[in-house]
């Protein structure tokens, strides 16, 4: 077995919530050029050029894109060899994202009970989803999801006759519905199959994927563009002002599931795709 | 591009239309879900609420921290239909002229807004590091337990809006996606 030390972890974490909320990734730059080239509303265009100086402003600054740094959704990937010593490894994650959120001036965004609605003042508890892989090693990502996507995001268990074309409808509704609100244009994450819980998993964890890659599953990459046709096809455009570019890029992953069921996660993320990662 | 001033007119607001884009100038206060609660319940008691919004503008933002050196940090819209079930009572009862945010309104806020002379004003979701550049000074003068969702008091100077549903209630939303829906 390897040995990781739980400060070790925490450090990573702390130092990834603040990288992922100043800096957008390399490949989501030559993605927002492509959109300019593609948008033919006037607006549209200023919006876009304008969300890009806003990036280039946070990291130059190291100062948040957005102000919703979002509630810290962090992916485990831990190596079956690999061990964490001097703490607990769920501690160590949540230490790294308070670490991050309080020295890093980020907002603290999360409150302790969806009822009582107590702000816990250091961003914590983090969502963590940690997965078993082979090897010795710990893959850290870390993702601070805002709200404004994330409360346009929907779930529905279609039936199996539904198919490939119940699918389409129902993201171009839920794209449809939500208009404004996510802050256009958006990256739409698409979970498909499993069970409840696994399609809105995979649809979460669709948004990690880099920007210009295909599904590897040729069905699920003619879906992706056809969905992304559809979208673009709404006229909501840059802020939802109108204009051709709604969605950056819809991405869709799938699952084995029931003979009987069809579920399928709608995941939405605004413009500021924010995610970091580090293998330790 | 026009230039607003704070405190607004009625006569101001009534003169403006979907579409126009325009510089906000003064004094504007910070509000969001937590605050529009609490400001609603005051309202409800009968008692005094803790800020003057009479021909003012709210703000629907809960900044980040400023780093040291910074007078707030990023400051973007959030989403304004969450204070949909609040707006149209501090329109009316407190004189809310004006209010900032992105997204979609209900029926309910756009009857008040034409009823009492308001405008909904748009600023760009996301770019909150640029938009923090246009406040000069900021404050918490009610509700400061709320961290985030406390009310400031922010001094701006010529902050960018494009005024998105005007007191005739016409949406910038819809004639902007109407000219592009291709379905």
């Amino acid at each position: 077995m390897r040995e990781i030390a739980a400060e070790r972890v925490t450090e990573v974490v702390e130092r990834l919530c603040i990288t992922a909320c100043t800096k957008l990734p390399e490949d989501w730059w030559e993605q927002m050029d492509q959109a300019l080239a593609r948008e033919e509303s006037e607006v549209g265009k200023e919006i876009l050029q304008l969300l890009c100086k806003n990036a280039e402003a946070a990291r130059e600054a190291g100062v948040p894109i957005c102000q919703d740094t979002g509630m810290a959704v962090v992916f485990l990937e831990l190596g079956q060899e690999a061990v964490v010593v001097g703490g607990s490894l769920t501690e160590a994650v949540t230490e790294g994202v308070r670490r991050g959120y309080v020295g890093g001036y980020l907002r603290k965004s999360v409150v302790d009970d969806p009822l009582i609605r107590k702000n816990t003042g250091d961003n914590t508890p983090p969502i963590i989803h940690t997965e078993v892989v082979p090897g010795d090693k710990i893959k850290i990502t870390v993702a601070p999801k805002g709200i404004g996507s994330e409360n346009m995001s929907a779930l529905k268990m279609l039936k199996p006759a539904d198919g490939a074309q119940g699918v389409v409808d129902f993201v171009v509704e839920v794209v449809d519905r939500a208009g404004a609100n996510p802050c256009p244009p958006i990256v739409v994450g698409v979970g498909i199959g499993g069970m409840m819980e696994k399609a809105a998993l995979l649809a979460k964890k669709a948004l990690l994927r880099p920007f210009g890659e295909r599904s590897p599953r040729p069905h699920l990459a003619d879906l992706e563009e056809r969905i992304l046709e559809k979208v673009n096809r709404l006229g909501i455009g840059p802020q939802g002002l109108g204009g051709r570019v709604t969605a950056l890029e819809v991405r869709v992953e799938a699952y084995p599931t029931h003979i009987g069921g069809l579920p399928v996660a709608v995941n939405l993320q605004c413009h500021a795709a924010r995610h970091a990662e580090e293998t330790i | 591009m026009l230039r607003i001033t704070t405190p607004v007119s009625e006569v101001e607001m009534r003169e403006l239309r979907s579409g126009q884009k325009a510089l906000i100038s003064g004094v504007i206060y910070t509000g969001r879900d937590a605050a529009h609660k609490r400001l609603v319940e005051t309202l409800e008691k009968g008692e005094p609420p803790p800020v003057d919004l009479e021909n003012q503008i709210i703000y629907y933002v809960g900044p980040c921290p400023a780093k040291p050196g910074q007078v707030i940090g990023s400051a973007g819209p959030t989403t304004s239909g969450r204070m949909d079930p609040y707006a149209p009572l501090i329109i009316e009862k407190m004189g809310l002229k004006g209010m900032i945010g992105k997204g979609a309104r209900s029926q309910a806020v756009v009857e008040a807004m034409k009823k009492h002379g308001a405008v909904y004003f748009l600023a760009v979701g996301g770019a909150g590091a640029l938009l923090a550049q246009k406040v000069r000074s900021a404050e918490v003068v009610a509700y400061e337990d709320l961290g985030p969702e406390a009310i400031y008091r922010l001094e701006v100077e010529d902050f960018p809006v494009i005024v998105g549903i005007d007191t005739l209630g016409v949406d910038l939303y819809e004639t902007g996606r109407e000219r592009y829906r291709a379905v």
